[in-house]
């Protein structure tokens, strides 16, 4: 899928994918989470339920907020959509090579994040102001973690396109290279703390005293709320995708061509349906750290971004 | 000579000999932090084996066995009892807050690294690159006694000390002669006895394991 009107089409594709996946990704998560809790799990589409339900029901604006408020949604709705066309999906080959890299990427994110935590001191009540900046703090310790172990994945590859990382990662040795193990490592943990998952936040509860994301979202409603909703799912996604894409990127599809993205495309669902298990496991056996134990735990995971970087010029030059 | 698939896993063993180290500055329980030594100890087995299995040397294979039964089975038994009879259960504290000491820990690393350089050039075996972690793991086994003041995880922190070099050995010249190795483990096994039987002097003495008072004695 490279040049004009198939690189359009398959990027058109690749949005489609990430915007169903995301939510159905979610549902997946929290129906193992059910399971593995002795609940009744809801269904795995109901997070699509939920969104149909939010699109059609009335949007209230809080009285006293500004512009910013309601432009929040839509900024971290398509900064999502954007980010998605940066990460290899099916075919190492697509992925918006020209558009950008990885550092556009985190940038991206970071920009979601901004304006999810302005949007949240927006409305001028506690609960909001206390979530956003959390959720800036946790943020702020996840950055430098992740610059890193995308600089380990660089240090491999010589480049910042993920494609192209990807591809040399999956063309490499599926044996494990000391730095990719810790880089995976650390990437993990940057993950949960960055989708606000259960050692940092826990992503079920309206417990207003402990929730971060949950916070920031208090006072949306109807369509603002679905679009925070489902950008925050295809956030998670997208989390999963690019560390599959780095870590993990065998069976992919090297080359452009409609039966190898079909194969890809099947390696890719049993991918994400053990990685959200797993994720699912994790977090039952978790518990909630305490909020002032959060950079304890961002610390561990730069400790293990930088043992990656270090053991690729110790062992691996 | 080409063993990719051990080579990788060796490599990872090295990593994760580091990171045990850096659970071990970071861990605040007694127990948690034995457990971590007995995984050192593991790890030490199975790095002497896969060595052994790459180079042929066959007393690593000895090695490895003398390993597994000291430092996975004798000392940590040990441990558990002397703890369970001096009745330590709770925390350890840590001096410096955990992490700035990661932070330390992390340019030790680096320090290590730079200074194992050389030897890594100079040294023959197909695990040479480990030095720097071998070095490493001593440098911050120092940097465990020195942030702690329990005598029973300072005792620790030498233990994965001697874990260290032991590593270190391993990887730059497939082991010391087997004599000199069977002379440490004996010193290591008698030093934890002599140890324990110190714990119980400084406890009658000064009614706690924490040294700190050990050191307010002494300028008094």
């Amino acid at each position: 899928m490279s040049g004009g009107a198939g690189s359009v089409l398959g990027s058109f594709f690749q949005i489609v994918l990430v915007g169903v996946l995301g939510p159905l990704l979610v549902g997946w998560v929290n129906w193992v989470r059910g399971v593995l809790s002795n609940r009744k799990p809801p269904s795995v589409i109901q997070p699509f339920r939920d969104l149909f339900k939010l699109f059609r029901k009335e949007t209230i604006r809080p009285s006293g907020t500004s512009a910013l408020f309601g432009l929040a949604p839509y900024v971290v709705f398509s900064a999502m959509v954007v980010a998605s066309l940066l990460i290899p999906v099916v075919s190492t080959v697509s992925g918006g090579r020209a558009m950008g890299d990885a550092i556009v990427l985190v940038g991206l994110f970071a920009l979601a994040r901004v304006f999810m935590a302005l949007a949240a001191m927006d409305t001028g009540t506690p609960f909001g102001g206390m979530g956003g900046r959390r959720e800036m703090m946790v943020g702020f310790l996840a950055e430098p973690a992740t610059i890193l172990v995308l600089f380990t994945t660089y240090l491999l590859s010589h480049s910042t396109m993920t494609g192209v990382t990807s591809e040399v990662v999956r063309e490499g040795s599926v044996l494990p290279t000391p730095s990719l193990v810790f880089g995976a490592l650390a990437y993990f943990l940057i993950l949960l703390g960055e989708n606000s998952r259960i050692p940092i936040d826990n992503p079920a509860t309206h417990l207003e005293l402990t929730m971060i994301h949950e916070a920031m979202l208090l006072e949306y409603s109807g369509r603002n709320l679905a679009l925070m909703e489902w950008g925050s799912s295809i956030k998670l996604l997208l989390y999963l995708l690019l560390g599959i894409s780095f870590f993990l990127p065998w069976g992919m599809s090297g080359s452009p061509g409609w039966q190898g993205d079909l194969l890809a495309l099947a390696a890719l669902g049993g991918k994400l349906v053990v990685a959200g298990a797993a994720l699912a496991l994790f977090e039952t056996l978790m518990a909630k750290l305490r909020i002032f134990r959060v950079p304890e735990f961002m610390t561990l995971a730069f400790l293990l971004a930088i043992l990656g970087f270090l053991s690729h010029f110790i062992l691996e030059v | 000579m080409n063993h990719p698939v051990e080579q990788s896993v060796i490599q990872l063993l090295g990593g994760l000999l580091l990171l045990t180290v850096f659970v071990m500055l970071s861990i605040r329980r007694i127990f948690t932090m034995i457990r971590v030594f007995t995984v050192q100890g593991i790890i030490l087995t199975a790095n002497a084996v896969f060595v052994g299995a790459i180079s042929g040397e066959e007393h690593l294979f000895l090695l490895a066995f003398f390993t597994l039964v000291l430092k996975v089975v004798v000392l940590p038994v040990l441990l558990f009892r002397l703890i369970h009879r001096l009745r330590l259960r709770g925390d350890v504290e840590v001096v410096v807050n955990v992490p700035l000491t990661m932070v330390t820990g992390i340019l030790i690393v680096v320090f290590a690294s730079s200074l194992a350089a050389p030897l890594t050039m100079m040294a023959s075996t197909i695990s040479r690159g480990l030095i720097g972690f071998g070095l490493s793991t001593v440098l911050l086994s120092f940097l465990v006694i020195l942030s702690r003041r329990k005598a029973i995880t300072q005792v620790l922190g030498l233990l994965s000390l001697e874990n260290g070099l032991l590593f270190s050995a391993i990887n730059a010249t497939y082991g010391m002669p087997m004599i000199v190795e069977f002379g440490v483990a004996l010193d290591v096994l008698v030093g934890t006895l002599l140890f324990g039987v110190f714990f119980f002097q400084i406890r009658e003495s000064f009614e706690n394991l924490d040294l700190e008072r050990l050191e307010k004695t002494w300028e008094d």
